[in-house]
């Protein structure tokens, strides 16, 4: 590949990374932060202290951390056929993205909220506050800083997992690395994705930092 | 060892009286399951707060005050007994009856806990949203929530932006959010400096004066209860060992609060002849000649082995371990005794 032709698949390899990074992240977003929080909130001392619910839902977490995402790959095919009705293709590779993304990120989310100061609960519960307004009005946003950067490390995790999504074509980045690059040894491809990688990575983790700081009230 | 004190005939009433207390534990226990064994932090605590005073938990470390505290709003659940805070049981409340009740009972932190995204305005507003106040009734409750703390300048402030005296006056303003007849303190000034403690000390007692607003306050200085408290409880190993008016105990040498806040009583037999007693006085006698007037009216020659006069609140008192050497010692006691000091003789 060169000139134009490189830039063409360059092109089309970011937008599909984008397409599975972009959407497995919102959806493991929008379930493992409830995920965290109920991991936080379930545990000893905590206001929902519950031991029969924790201990099976930090086990479920643990074992969907447990799976090395090539396995997930592949062990989930039948899954994946069932949810997005076919077993290639970048879509395929979603569903195996997402839900290893979910209790990962539900982890992050964990360490994110238990930072968060539990004098903060005590005077929200002495002013007569209710779980939600619990999560809403003081988790959540106290700890938002902390989950933000949680999210960025999900990105670049998802954006390195998603490489090996080419082994049920999903294509992306890295599968043109590998394709291109590695397989068939042509090394400006090979250097142009990686290049691209590099800089999207700087750029998340930019953003990340400042979306955090501009949080942080310090 | 002989007593003699003026007996307080307000505690023979205290039992009887008539006016609703602001807060009142009956036999209050609270047991922690630790593995096999249980810890009782609180064994059994009785005590009443008048409204309009400030009412003082005083005891060390571990003692179980913050328990105690914690039990007033629930946020510990006694393991048996009563409390009640101005006549509504407590402990019988649950679920949104008792998120409403603690929505009136106010509670300041030693480490203040504001929350470090909102500014002091929105924090101080926090509470007012959970009563469901609208947008409009929360900015000019919030100013005048301010101003009331000496703040009207720090609204658009973050927490880190200010020093420990002010994070806890913003903590005060946010727990006089929904009017509480009751405001709990635990440990507010522990965190501060000496100067900072006494600034916050008198802003509490402001409030209580102006509003009528009740304190509950737990700490482990001697120094708050003489500056501000009312009443006292010493609370060792989960229960009360003595209570009372702090004015009463202070001015008996018996009593454990001046054991506590004066001196330390030299511990030795008195000399050939000599008598040793200690004597103690509130603001009333605190400007008289007394050793002078002994010596003149007894010919006793008076020496003073321990002893101070002490600010407590706006009044004065002292307490002197004295030896007397003279025929007419005893005598002497006896006159002081008359005049209403409080004499213990060893
Ligand atoms: N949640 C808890 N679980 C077990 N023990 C506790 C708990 N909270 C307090 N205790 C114990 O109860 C006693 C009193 O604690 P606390 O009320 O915090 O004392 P203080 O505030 O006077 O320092 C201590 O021995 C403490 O270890
Ligand atoms: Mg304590």
């Amino acid at each position: 590949m060169q000139g134009q032709e490189l830039i063409d698949g360059l092109w089309v390899a970011t937008v599909e990374t984008f397409y599975m990074v972009g959407i497995s992240v919102l959806i493991a977003v929008i379930l493992g932060l409830p995920l965290g929080l109920l991991l936080v909130m379930l545990s000893p001392g905590n206001i929902l202290d519950n031991p029969k619910l924790h201990k099976p839902l930090s086990a479920i977490v643990n074992t969907g951390r447990s799976f090395p995402f090539i396995i997930l790959l592949v062990v989930l095919t039948p899954f994946t056929r069932l949810v997005v009705g076919t077993s290639i293709g970048s879509t395929a590779a979603l569903v195996p993205l997402t839900l290893a993304a979910i209790p990962f990120f539900a982890r992050l989310a964990e360490t994110s909220i238990l930072e968060v100061d539990k004098g903060l609960i005590e005077a929200a519960e002495a002013m007569g506050c209710n779980y939600w307004q619990i999560v809403l009005k003081v988790l959540v946003p106290e700890a938002l800083p902390s989950i933000v950067l949680g999210v960025t490390i999900l990105i670049v995790n998802l954006l390195s997992a998603s490489a090996m999504a080419g082994a049920v074509g999903g294509g992306g980045l890295g599968n043109l690395a590998i394709q291109y690059g590695y397989q068939r040894f042509d090394v400006a491809v090979m250097f142009a994705t990686i290049i691209v990688l590099i800089i999207l990575v700087q750029l998340i983790q930019l953003f990340g930092d400042r979306i955090s700081q501009s949080l942080r009230k310090k | 060892m002989i007593t003699f004190t003026q007996d307080s005939v307000s505690s023979f009433f205290q039992t009887e009286n008539e006016t609703e207390n602001a807060i009142t534990f009956t036999d209050v226990r609270k047991v922690y399951q630790q593995g096999d064994h249980a810890i009782a932090a609180l064994d059994g605590v009785t005590l009443q707060v008048k409204p309009g005073e400030i009412y003082g938990v005083l005891g060390q470390s571990g003692a179980g005050k913050s328990t105690l505290i914690r039990c007033v709003n629930q946020l510990e659940k006694p393991t048996s007994g009563s409390v009640q805070v101005n006549g509504q049981e407590m402990t019988r409340l649950s679920g949104k009856e008792l998120r409403q009740s603690r929505q009136h009972i106010g509670m300041i932190f030693q480490h203040f806990n504001l929350l470090s995204c909102r500014t002091v305005a929105q924090d101080v507003a926090f509470p007012l949203e959970i009563i469901g106040y609208s947008k409009l009734q929360r900015k000019a409750k919030v100013e005048e929530l301010l101003a009331l703390v000496g703040l009207e300048g720090k609204a658009n402030a973050y927490p880190a932006q200010l020093s420990g005296g002010q994070k806890q006056r913003v903590g005060i303003a946010r727990a006089l959010a929904g009017e509480p007849k009751v405001l709990l303190s635990d440990e507010a000034t522990s965190a501060l400096d000496p100067q900072t403690t006494r600034s916050i000390l008198d802003l509490l007692r402001d409030l209580n004066r102006r509003m009528g607003l009740t304190i509950l306050l737990i700490t482990h200085e001697m120094g708050v209860v003489k500056y501000i408290c009312d009443s006292v409880a010493i609370l060792n190993a989960g229960r009360i060992v003595e209570q009372g008016p702090v004015s009463d105990l202070i001015t008996k040498p018996e009593s454990l609060l001046s054991q506590e806040f004066f001196p330390r009583r030299v511990q030795r037999q008195p000399r050939a002849g000599a008598v040793i007693a200690t004597i103690a006085f509130d603001e009333a006698l605190a400007d008289e000649p007394i050793f002078s007037a002994l010596t003149r009216h007894f010919d006793v020659n008076v020496s003073i082995l321990s002893g101070s006069v002490e600010p407590v609140g706006d009044r004065r008192v002292g307490q002197f371990q004295i030896e007397l050497v003279g025929e007419r010692a005893a005598d002497a006691l006896k006159y002081l005794h008359e005049l209403n000091y409080a004499v213990e003789v060893h």
